[in-house]
């Protein structure tokens, strides 16, 4: 599914936030992404939703190479991939409904249906009652349960998260946890950039050290 | 196509949403532009009043033919059947000197003067229509007249025409100038709005990219707003001018008749409004797209 194969980032003035990274992961497989802060977690994920270019080395997705995919077909790469981001970058104008709808009316699905699928998303997420909310109303826990909801109304078959269960108490972030393992449980591919790595246990871990990947 | 038409629904009811959410903003913005439309507007509806006038007042242009004053009037229904004959002369209309001197006995202050003078001063005279209205030829019939035996005089009476056709043609001109120099001043305005635009909603840009929105899809509402910021402008505008027209209205009709002219001011007619509201609403649009063009590249 995902396959880096000796991919650098490298920020100017001559930063190397990543370098000579080798990994893959496979099809329906959930794996972490773990190190320290500016260790890179956050770049790979970028790089894998293609918000940036590798500096060296070849990183495809679903057998496509990035590096040789044109500008105009990126929009549709990132529609195959839900991205929950560490700052969730929600619309603070619109309601949790509308939020959720967004990647539906980018892709342009028939309005009925994509409101059936915004409500069994915010249902999924626990937040079938909030659907008039803003974001502004919710808790941090339920701004990153939205935020998932949003990732994955399109039924994504790659899903990034970067950072999902920062600043959540314990028994939110278990909550939070257990949301990705349902969507692993019916066959998303995930990769989550975390420290809480106790709240995935059975996910294969890749350990970056200095933008460097540890065996 | 039905995602298409769902797609730009979407965006126009976004743009809506986006110009109430600031009314008062939103309002000035609206009057701004259609102040700066009320003046090429104005410009043609005044012009179209002037054209409506010079149709009604004017006669089609004529050649007076004149005889001497003292000829026979044998010579002048010899005249009379050689303008008859004449290739290019479409009308022919005989004046005897004694209807002249009835009328000129009726006008206003002329009556003694007329009555004093041992005998009737005026000449038979012809009013001719032509086939060819253009200058040259009815110049060369005019031309030809006065070589006949017996014409004593011949008057274009297109002279006066010519002149308001030149003075119409001017003010089309400035009107036309006015309309280019304003209309891009509206593009201005919509590019600047449509920056700020930008620039309010730069995270939406941000997220929708990230969640596989095309360029087509995030410029859309922008481009929407464009038209809507044109479109409510010339509305304005068109609101204003008719105000305008209504308020000039009986004061004018007042001086018209001063000079016995009869004049209704008429507001832009269907042809004139649907031309203001449709440009209005393309330079909104272009405004906005040179300006998401410009802007969309930094997200």
């Amino acid at each position: 599914m995902i396959r880096f194969d000796r991919v650098s980032k490298r920020f100017p003035p001559g930063l190397d936030a990543l370098s000579d990274i080798s990994f893959e992961v496979a099809e329906h497989e959930m794996a972490l992404v773990c190190g320290h802060s500016g260790a890179g977690k956050s770049t790979l994920l970028k790089l894998i939703a293609a918000v940036e270019k590798p500096s060296g080395g070849t990183l495809s997705i679903g057998g496509q190479n990035l590096g040789k995919l044109p500008r105009s077909a990126l929009p549709f790469l990132r529609r195959r991939i839900g991205l929950v981001f560490q700052d969730q970058k929600l619309l603070f104008d619109r309601t949790a409904f509308e939020n959720v709808m967004l990647p539906l009316s980018i892709v342009g699905f028939p309005r009925r249906e994509a409101a059936q699928r915004v409500r069994a998303a915010l249902d999924k997420v626990g937040l079938g009652s909030r659907e008039k909310a803003l974001p502004v109303m919710l808790s941090g826990g339920e701004q990153q349960r939205l935020a998932i909801a949003r990732a994955v109304v399109n039924r994504p078959s790659l899903l990034l998260a970067d950072e999902p269960t920062a600043h959540l108490d314990t028994e939110t972030a278990a909550d939070v946890a257990r949301i990705f393992h349902e969507f692993h449980q019916v066959g998303v591919t995930i990769l989550i950039a975390t420290y809480a790595t106790e709240l995935f246990p059975a996910a294969r871990r890749l350990q970056l050290d200095h933008g460097r990947l540890l065996p | 196509m039905r995602t298409w038409f769902g797609h730009h629904q979407d965006a126009a009811l976004l743009a809506l949403r986006r110009l109430a959410a600031a009314p008062v903003g939103s309002l000035l913005s609206l009057l701004a532009i259609g102040i700066a439309l009320t003046l090429p507007a104005g410009g043609q509806m005044l012009l179209a009043n002037a054209l409506r006038l010079a149709g009604t007042t004017s006669a089609v242009p004529q050649i007076s033919v004149f005889m001497a004053a003292n000829a026979e009037r044998q010579a002048a229904t010899e005249i009379g059947a050689r303008l008859g004959q004449t290739t290019g002369v479409r009308q022919l209309q005989f004046i005897p000197r004694e209807e002249t001197l009835t009328r000129m006995k009726a006008g206003a202050g002329l009556r003694e003067v007329i009555e004093a003078l041992p005998a009737n001063p005026f000449p038979d005279a012809f009013v001719v229509g032509v086939a060819d209205e253009s200058p040259a030829a009815m110049e060369r019939l005019a031309v030809e007249f006065r070589q006949w035996r017996g014409v004593e005089h011949v008057q274009l009476d297109s002279d006066w025409l010519r002149r308001l056709d030149a003075l119409l043609k001017l003010g089309r001109t400035a009107v036309m100038l006015l309309a280019a120099l304003l209309g891009t001043g509206l593009i201005a305005i919509s590019f600047g709005i449509i920056r700020m635009q930008v620039l309010t909603h730069r995270a939406e840009i941000e997220v929708s990219r990230l969640l596989g929105a095309t360029d087509g899809f995030i410029r859309r509402p922008f481009l929407y707003f464009g038209v809507l910021l044109g479109l409510g402008g010339g509305i304005v505008a068109w609101l204003l001018v008719s105000a305008g027209t209504l308020w000039l209205r009986i004061p004018l009709a007042e001086l018209a008749k001063l000079y016995e002219i009869t004049l209704a001011l008429q507001t832009l007619g269907a042809r004139d409004s649907v031309l203001l509201l449709g440009c209005a609403a393309s330079l909104g649009w272009l405004g906005a797209f040179i300006s998401v063009r410009q802007h969309l590249q930094q997200y």
